[in-house]
């Protein structure tokens, strides 16, 4: 009698803790991501060399007097 | 935003082109005084990228202009750079160096670092790689 008491609390109480420790397991499965609270900034040097503006200088100035309206 | 992969066909062109050729006359019709007395007054002026930017905060009515025309601006500098053969950046940094020479006593202009100087009789201070 009280043997059996005593079985049905322990298995019970391994019940719980197995809840306990899946419950625990998928929080530490969450992945967290912060989002930057910064803008993000383009960085102009990477893609512009002075060889490539000094080839496009003159297209520019052209552009720029053909456009006045909006320059 | 890198353009240099993108292939340009002969469609798209056309479809650049024409949208330049509308947006121009518009732009002509919609020209605000607005615009030429806040450059003057400083609250708005050339950035190192090729577009206008803000050395003031600026009221909402100049917020928008300024924003139509640089919109205006991109359009024209992805239509230049299918062109060339060169990104929108490049070809709009370009053509930053080229209003910031291009600015008059008085006007703002943006700095490498950042910081909004008033135009002077002096050279304007640009970025290194400006022709």
């Amino acid at each position: 009698m009280n043997k059996t008491k005593t079985g049905a609390r322990r298995r019970a109480i391994r019940g719980r803790c197995l809840a306990l420790m899946t419950g625990t397991v998928a929080l530490a499965g969450c992945v967290q991501i912060e989002t930057p609270d910064k803008p993000i900034e383009i960085n102009l040097n990477i893609n512009i060399r002075q060889e490539v503006v000094y080839r496009l200088d003159g297209d520019a100035k052209k552009l720029i007097e053909q456009n006045s309206e909006i320059f | 935003m890198r353009m240099t992969k993108w292939k340009p066909t002969g469609l798209a062109l056309a479809a650049i082109a024409a949208t330049v050729a509308v947006a121009v006359p518009s732009a002509m019709a919609q020209r605000d005084p607005a615009y030429a007395a806040a450059r003057a007054a400083g609250q708005i002026g050339e950035q190192p990228d090729g577009y206008l930017g803000f050395a003031t905060t600026p009221t909402p009515a100049i917020r928008a202009l300024v924003q139509d025309l640089n919109i205006k601006r991109k359009a024209a500098y992805t239509a230049s750079a299918q062109s060339t053969g060169s990104t929108v950046e490049q070809f709009a940094f370009t053509s930053g160096c080229n209003l910031i020479a291009k600015t008059k006593p008085g006007e703002k202009y943006q700095t490498p670092g950042g910081a909004w100087k008033t135009r002077d009789a002096s050279p304007p201070e640009r970025d290194a790689r400006c022709p």
